[in-house]
C-alpha cells in the first residue's frame, strides 16, 4: 500500500473544475516534484490534500495511510502526519513562533495520545531545527511571520516542518523568489529531512530547486491532469523545451 | 502647473535638446520620436512646483533657475589611477561613466560568465535591431514626471545590462558615474537599462562622485526590469559635491515571485531628489526598500517612493532612516497604492529620523491609498533626537561623548546597513556611510582610521 | 465547520447579563428642567453649593442644546436622543430608617450583584478588591470602607462624599473637567446623581484594588455617574470600574464623568471593563455610551495610567484623556475595543503635554467583527513649553469577517522641537487564510480564533490588574464566540 493514493480525483473552486482526475501513487522514502504551467492545477492538488475547503471535491478518493484523507478535517490531515509548506505564509501578530509551534506540536501529539511538551523541552528542539535553516534565534520570540522577509518566511516554514516531523510533507513553490543562497539553505533543511519514513512532494515552476533537492520522480501537471512522469532527468528536459509540447500532448489525450 | 514654470523651465533646455538632435545621429528612429515626445511632454508640464503634492516639501526652482549646458564630447582627461579607488572589491565587473559617456578606458571588463550582458546603453542603442525599442522607457509615466520626461529627451548613454534567462550572477556589477569640474554648470541625463530574465539573479551597485567642485545636475533613470522568479538587488550610492542637483528615479517592473531590493544611501549634494517606483505586476512579488539619508548644512534630502501593488500576495517592506544636522531638511513622502485587484497585499512602511540640531527638519509622510479590501498596511514614523539616557548610559561607562555619539549613531545608521546582505557592497556602503556621519562626531575618534580612497579628490574636501 | 461559520459563531454570542431585578424603584417623573435638577438635589440632601453648581451646568446645557451643539464629529450614527423622554433619577427604594449598611441591601440586589459574579460580602469578597455598588442612580454598598479609613483613605460613594466631605468635593469637583468642557459633561454636571470618590492622602499606597460596579436596572431611565479620584502627594491606588445593564429593546443613555487629580509623585490607574449592553444582533437596543474621562497629572513625577476593555454599548463616545502638568509626568492609555454587530465604538484618547519631560504612550486595540464599526482618534498634543516630551503611540486594528471596518484618526500638534514621537499603526484581518495556516498545524478553528484575538490584546491585558485580566480575556471570548470558524 502506498502512503498516499489519489484515484481519479476531480476538484473544483467557485464551479471551475482545476483537478480533472489525477492518479498517483507516493511511497514512504520518496521524493516527487509537480511541475507545470501556472494554472495546471499544481497549487490546486496540494490545497485539496491539506484539506482547503475552498475546493470542493467533486469526484475520486484519497487514501492516506489507508485512511481516507478527503473525510478529514485540515487538522486531523495535519495530525495524520500532513504538512504543507505555503505558498504564502500567513502572518499573525501578537502570538509568537515557539508558542504557536509548541501549541501546533501539542495538539499533534495529543491526536497520537502523547504527553504535552513543556516550554523546556521544546526550546532547545526549536532551536537546533532554527540552526539548522540558518535562522536568528531571535525568530523564535516575535510574531509568526511578522516582518519577515519572504525568504525568511518560506526558511521558517521548512522549521516548523522539521519541528513537526510529518510523515508526508508538501513544498507548495517553496523556492519562488529565493535567492541561490537562501535557496541552498532551505534545500539543505529538506534534504535533512529525507528518510525512508517519510515522502516529500515539491510543488515548483522552476527546474533550479531540483538541482539541489534530487526528486526521484517528476510529474508534469497541465489542464488538471498529470500528462507526463518521468525522473530527475524530465525536470532538465523541460527546462531546455518549456512547455510548449504541452497543448499537443494535451489535444493528443483528448 | 504655472506657466511661469513651463517657461523658464522648459525654454533653457531647447539649445541643448536641438544640439544633441544635431549629434544623435547614430540613434535609432524609434528613438528620436521617443525622445522628441519626451520633450514635448517636458515643455507641456515644466518643472513641478511646491503646489505638485508629490514635490510639497521640495522646491525645484534653484534648477529650474539655472542654465544647465550638456558636457562637451571628447576626453575626459581622468586616469585609470584615479578611479581605481573608487572600485569595489569582488565585482563581477565595473562600467565607469565620466561626465554621462561611457569610458571603456577606465572600465574593468573581464569576461562575464555565460548569459551575461553589461555595458553602454549608447553602443547597445546604436546597434539596436528592435529588442530595446520593447523595454526602453515603455513603463515610464513621463506625462506626470518632468525628470523623467527630461532624462528621456535627453537620452544617450548609460548603463545597459541584461542577464539571460536561468542566469545567476553572484558578484555584483559596478557603474560609477563620475563627474568632474567645469566653468558652467553641467548637467548629466544617465539612463540605465536592467534587465533581469526569468530565474536570474542579479546586483547592481550605481554610485555618483563627483571628482571637484563645480555646478552639476545629474538626473538619472534607471529602469529595472524583473522577470518572472528574478532576483534583483540595486544599490544607489549618491555621494556628489555639496553644489549638486541630483535627481535619480529608479523605476523596477517585477513580473510573478520576483524579488527585488532597493538600497539607496544619500550622503552627499545640495538638493537631492531620489524617487523609487515599483509596480508589482505579477502574483508572489517581494520587494524591500531601504534607505539611509544623512544630511549637513543647507541639505536638502528628498526621498519619494510610490510603492504600485497591481497584482495580489505581493509585500512590500519600506525602511527610511534619516540623519539630519545643521540646518539640512530631509523629506520622507511614502505613498502606497494598492489597486483593486491586489488583495492580500502586505505593505510594512517605517520612516526613523534623528535631528541633530534645532534647525534640521525632517517631513515626513505617508500615503496610503488603499482600493482593495483584503489588505495589511502598516506605517510608523518616528521623529527624535538622540537618546539623552542613551548616552548617559554609555558615558557612564567609560566613553567619552563623540565615542558615545558615534557609536549610537551608528547603530542607528547600521539598521539600514544590516539590511544589505553580507558581502563586499556592504563593507562599501558601511565604510561610506562611517565617513558621511556629521561632523557633530567628526572630531571624536569615530572614523575608520583616517584611510583615503583617494589623495586630493575626496568628496570631502571637495564639498 | 468553515473557517466563515466560525466567524459568524463569534459574533452571534447572547449578551450574558441581560436579566432585570425586580425591585421597588423611587423614580421621579421623566423629562428634564429646573426643578427636576431641585428635586434630584433634594433627594440626595445636598448642600446648596452642589444645588448651584448644577443649575449653573444646566443652564449652560440649555445654551448648548439651543445652539446644536450636540458633538456631532464622532464616527458613529445614532437617532437623535430626546432629552426629555428620560427618567433622570431612578433608586432602589430604601426600606424605613436604613443605614445603609450591608445587612440593609435589598436581598433582591445583593442576588443581582452575586449573578453579576460581584459579590458585597465582605467575609465571601477576595479580599484585595474593595467595592462600591452602584445601582441605577444610587450607590447601594460600599464594602472595606471601614478597613480603608484607617489608612486615611476615603472611598464612598459620590454622595456621602458631598455630605462628609464637602471641602474635597468644592475643591476638585470641575478642575479637570469642568462642566462647560463639552455637551455632556454639561448634562452630567446637572443630574448626575452617584458615583464613587476616592481620596488617597499623602504618601499613602492603597491596600487594596479600589473598584466600583455599575448597574443600569430600571427602564427608560439614564446612568449619569461622577467619579473623582485625587491621589495627594506621593499616593498610589488602583481603581477599577465594571458595568453591566439589563437587554432592553430601548436604547438607554449612559453619559458619566470621571475627574482624575495626580498630585506630586502620585500614581492613579484607573482600569475599566465595560460591558453595558450592546443591543441585540440585529442592532435593536443597547446602551449608548458617551462618556468624558480625563486625568490631570497636577504634580511633577505623578502619572495616569488608563487602561480599558470596551466590549459592550451600542454606542461608544470615550476619549480617557491625561493633561500632563506637572514636569516628568507620565500618562497612559491602553484600550481593547470590540464592536461586533452593530455595536459602534468612537474611542481613544487624547495627551496633553505641558510640563518638561512628560511622556505618554498609548496602545489602542479595536477589533471589529459583524457590522461592527471601530474607530480609534487620539490626540497627542505638544505645547510650547513642554520641553523633551515624548510619545509613543500604537494603533492597531483587527477585522473579523468583511463586513465590519475600522478607522484611524490620529491627531499630532507639536510645538517644541525636541519632542519625540513614535506612531505606528496596523490593520490586519482574521481570515480564512490565517485560520487555514493554525488548523493545518494542527489546531482547531477555535483555537486558532483564541490564540490570535488574546496574542492581539495582550499588550493591553497585561496592564490590567490580574483578576480582572481573567475576566477581560473570558468577556472578549464570549463577546466574539461564534464570529470566527
Amino acid at each position: 500500500m502506498a502512503m498516499l493514493e489519489i484515484r481519479n480525483l476531480h476538484a473544483r473552486v467557485n464551479k471551475q473544475e482545476i483537478l480533472k482526475g489525477i492518479n498517483l501513487d507516493i511511497n514512504a522514502g520518496e521524493v516527487h516534484s509537480l511541475m507545470g504551467p501556472n494554472g495546471s492545477g499544481k497549487s490546486t492538488l496540494a490545497q485539496v490534500l491539506a484539506r482547503r475547503e475552498t475546493y470542493e471535491v467533486t469526484e475520486g478518493e484519497v487514501l492516506f495511510n489507508g485512511k481516507d484523507l478527503l473525510a478529514m478535517k485540515p487538522e486531523e490531515a495535519a495530525c495524520e502526519g500532513l504538512f504543507i509548506a505555503f505558498q504564502y505564509p500567513v502572518e499573525v501578530p501578537g502570538i509568537s513562533n515557539s508558542y504557536f509551534l509548541r501549541a501546533a506540536l501539542n495538539a499533534q501529539r495529543k491526536y497520537r495520545g502523547e504527553e504535552p511538551i513543556d516550554a523546556i523541552d521544546f526550546i532547545p528542539l526549536l532551536k537546533e531545527k532554527m540552526k539548522l535553516l540558518e535562522m536568528d534565534e531571535r525568530f523564535q520570540s516575535r510574531a509568526i511571520n511578522e516582518g519577515f522577509s519572504g525568504g525568511e518566511k518560506k526558511r521558517n516554514e521548512i522549521v516548523q516542518m522539521a519541528v513537526l516531523n510529518p510523515s508526508l510533507a508538501i513544498l507548495d513553490e517553496t523556492d519562488s523568489g529565493l535567492d541561490i543562497d537562501a535557496l541552498k539553505i532551505v534545500s539543505q533543511g529538506v534534504n535533512a529531512m529525507r528518510s525512508p519514513d517519510r515522502a516529500i512532494v515539491m510543488v515548483t515552476h522552476y527546474q533550479r530547486l531540483l538541482d539541489y533537492i534530487v526528486p526521484d520522480f517528476v510529474h508534469v501537471l497541465a489542464g488538471g491532469k498529470i500528462v507526463k512522469s518521468g525522473g530527475a532527468e524530465l525536470a532538465l528536459e523541460l527546462e531546455r523545451e518549456g512547455y510548449g509540447w504541452i497543448e499537443p500532448a494535451l489535444a493528443g489525450a483528448r | 502647473m504655472s506657466t511661469m514654470t513651463q517657461t523658464s523651465g522648459a525654454g533653457t533646455y531647447l539649445d541643448a535638446f536641438s544640439e544633441l538632435e544635431q549629434r544623435g545621429s547614430k540613434q535609432p528612429e524609434w528613438l528620436r520620436s521617443l525622445r522628441q515626445e519626451a520633450f514635448a511632454s517636458f515643455c507641456d508640464t515644466g518643472f513641478p512646483t511646491i503646489k505638485d503634492e508629490a514635490w510639497r516639501f521640495t522646491s525645484v526652482a534653484p534648477i529650474s533657475q539655472t542654465v544647465f549646458s550638456l558636457p562637451e564630447a571628447g576626453p575626459s582627461g581622468v586616469t585609470r589611477a584615479e578611479v581605481e579607488a573608487f572600485r569595489i572589491d569582488g565585482t563581477a565587473c565595473s562600467l565607469v561613466f565620466v561626465n554621462g559617456r561611457f569610458a571603456p578606458e577606465l572600465s574593468d571588463q573581464p569576461k562575464l560568465a555565460a548569459g551575461v550582458h553589461a555595458g553602454s546603453l549608447g553602443e547597445a542603442l546604436a546597434g539596436d535591431t528592435g529588442a530595446l525599442e520593447l523595454q526602453l522607457g515603455l513603463k515610464l509615466a513621463l506625462q506626470n514626471d518632468a525628470f523623467s520626461s527630461l532624462n528621456t529627451a535627453f537620452i544617450e548613454d548609460g548603463a545597459c545590462i541584461r542577464i539571460a534567462r536561468g542566469t545567476v550572477l553572484e558578484a555584483p556589477i559596478h557603474l560609477l558615474f563620475l563627474s568632474t569640474g567645469a566653468e558652467e554648470p553641467l548637467m548629466f541625463h544617465h539612463r540605465n537599462l536592467i534587465v533581469a530574465e526569468a530565474n536570474t539573479q542579479v546586483g547592481i551597485v550605481e554610485e555618483h562622485i563627483s571628482l571637484a567642485d563645480g555646478v552639476t545636475f545629474s538626473n538619472v533613470v534607471t529602469e529595472l526590469i524583473a522577470a518572472e522568479n528574478a532576483v534583483a538587488s540595486h544599490y544607489m550610492i549618491e555621494r556628489k559635491n555639496r553644489q549638486s542637483f541630483h535627481v535619480a528615479t529608479l523605476r523596477i517592473q517585477q513580473e510573478r515571485s520576483a524579488n527585488v531590493s532597493s538600497h539607496s544611501f544619500l550622503l552627499g549634494g545640495a538638493l537631492v531628489r531620489n524617487n523609487v517606483h515599483p509596480v508589482f505586476a505579477g502574483e508572489g512579488g517581494e520587494c524591500l526598500i531601504n534607505g539611509l539619508f544623512i544630511g549637513e548644512d543647507r541639505q536638502h534630502l528628498d526621498n519619494y517612493m510610490l510603492v504600485e501593488h497591481a497584482s495580489p500576495r505581493c509585500n512590500s517592506h519600506q525602511y527610511y532612516n534619516g540623519i539630519l544636522n545643521d540646518h539640512a531638511h530631509g523629506v520622507f513622502h511614502g505613498r502606497i497604492i494598492v489597486h483593486k485587484d491586489a488583495q492580500k497585499t502586505d505593505s510594512k512602511q517605517t520612516n526613523r529620523n534623528l535631528l541633530l540640531s534645532d534647525d534640521a527638519q525632517i517631513d515626513t509622510k505617508p500615503q496610503l491609498e488603499i482600493y482593495a479590501d483584503d489588505v495589511k498596511c502598516t506605517h510608523g514614523a518616528t521623529i527624535g533626537q538622540m537618546d539623552d539616557n542613551a548616552l548617559f548610559y554609555l558615558r557612564s561607562r567609560g566613553l567619552d561623548e563623540n565615542a558615545a555619539r558615534s557609536l549610537l549613531l551608528f547603530a542607528f545608521a547600521g539598521e539600514c546597513t544590516g539590511r544589505i546582505k553580507p558581502g563586499p557592497v556592504r563593507a562599501h556602503i558601511e565604510k561610506l556611510v562611517r565617513r558621511a556621519l556629521p561632523k557633530i562626531i567628526a572630531n571624536g575618534e569615530a572614523g575608520d582610521g583616517g584611510e583615503r580612497e583617494d589623495k586630493g579628490r575626496n568628496w570631502e574636501e571637495v564639498g | 465547520m468553515t473557517a466563515t461559520n466560525t466567524i459568524e459563531e463569534f459574533a452571534n454570542q447572547e449578551y450574558k447579563w441581560g436579566f432585570v431585578t425586580d425591585v421597588e424603584e423611587d423614580r421621579i417623573p421623566r423629562g428634564l428642567n429646573e426643578d427636576i435638577i431641585r428635586l434630584i438635589s433634594a433627594k440626595k440632601e445636598e448642600p446648596e453649593f452642589m444645588l448651584e453648581w448644577r443649575l449653573r451646568a444646566f443652564r449652560h446645557w440649555m445654551t448648548l442644546v439651543k445652539a446644536d451643539a450636540e458633538p456631532k464629529w464622532a464616527h458613529v450614527t445614532f437617532p437623535q436622543i430626546d432629552y426629555q423622554d428620560i427618567v433622570y433619577y431612578s433608586a432602589p427604594k430604601k426600606k424605613a430608617g436604613a443605614k445603609k449598611s450591608l445587612d440593609e441591601v435589598d436581598p433582591e440586589i445583593l442576588e443581582a450583584y452575586s449573578k453579576l459574579g460581584i459579590s458585597l460580602n465582605e467575609q465571601k469578597r477576595l479580599q484585595g478588591v474593595a467595592v462600591d455598588a452602584v445601582f441605577d442612580s444610587v450607590s447601594v454598598a460600599t464594602t472595606f470602607k471601614a478597613k480603608l479609613a484607617k489608612e486615611g483613605i476615603i472611598f464612598c460613594s459620590f454622595s456621602d462624599a458631598v455630605k462628609e466631605h464637602p471641602e474635597l468635593v468644592k475643591k476638585y469637583l470641575g478642575t479637570v473637567v469642568p462642566y462647560s468642557d463639552n455637551f455632556y459633561a454639561a448634562l452630567n454636571a446637572a443630574v448626575f446623581s452617584d458615583g464613587s470618590f476616592v481620596y488617597m492622602p499623602k504618601g499613602v499606597r492603597c491596600p487594596m484594588e479600589l473598584s466600583t460596579y455599575f448597574r443600569i436596572n430600571a427602564a427608560d431611565t439614564g446612568q449619569f455617574e461622577r467619579t473623582l479620584i485625587i491621589a495627594d502627594e506621593g499616593s498610589q491606588v488602583s481603581y477599577l470600574e465594571g458595568c453591566t445593564a439589563p437587554a432592553r429593546d430601548e436604547n438607554q443613555l449612559h453619559a458619566a464623568v470621571v475627574e482624575l487629580v495626580a498630585l506630586d509623585n502620585a500614581q492613579i490607574k484607573y482600569s475599566t471593563v465595560q460591558n453595558w449592553y450592546p443591543g441585540d444582533k440585529n442592532g435593536v437596543g443597547g446602551i449608548y455610551n458617551l462618556v468624558t474621562k480625563r486625568g490631570k497629572c497636577a504634580g511633577a513625577n505623578s502619572r495616569i495610567s488608563w487602561t480599558q476593555v470596551e466590549t459592550g454599548s451600542s454606542i461608544t463616545w470615550k476619549y480617557p484623556s491625561c493633561i500632563l502638568v506637572g514636569d516628568n509626568s507620565v500618562g497612559e492609555f491602553y484600550s481593547v475595543a470590540l464592536s461586533n454587530n452593530y455595536q459602534q465604538a468612537d474611542t481613544g484618547t487624547k495627551m496633553i503635554h505641558i510640563g518638561k519631560n512628560t511622556r505618554s504612550t498609548i496602545v489602542s486595540k479595536g477589533i471589529s467583527a459583524g457590522h461592527g464599526q471601530n474607530t480609534y482618534r487620539g490626540g497627542v498634543k505638544i505645547m510650547k513649553n513642554a520641553t523633551g516630551a515624548r510619545n509613543y503611540t500604537q494603533c492597531d486594528s483587527l477585522l473579523i469577517g468583511d463586513q465590519c471596518g475600522a478607522h484611524t484618526f490620529p491627531y499630532i500638534e507639536v510645538r517644541n522641537s525636541s519632542a519625540r514621537m513614535e506612531h505606528e499603526a496596523s490593520t490586519s484581518k482574521v481570515d480564512e487564510d490565517q485560520i487555514f495556516y493554525f488548523r493545518q498545524r494542527g489546531l482547531s478553528a477555535e483555537e486558532a480564533v483564541s490564540m490570535i484575538i488574546n496574542g492581539f490584546c495582550k499588550q493591553v491585558f497585561r496592564e490590567l490588574p490580574m483578576e480582572f485580566a481573567v475576566e477581560a480575556q473570558k468577556l472578549l471570548s464570549v463577546s466574539l464566540e461564534g464570529s470566527v470558524g
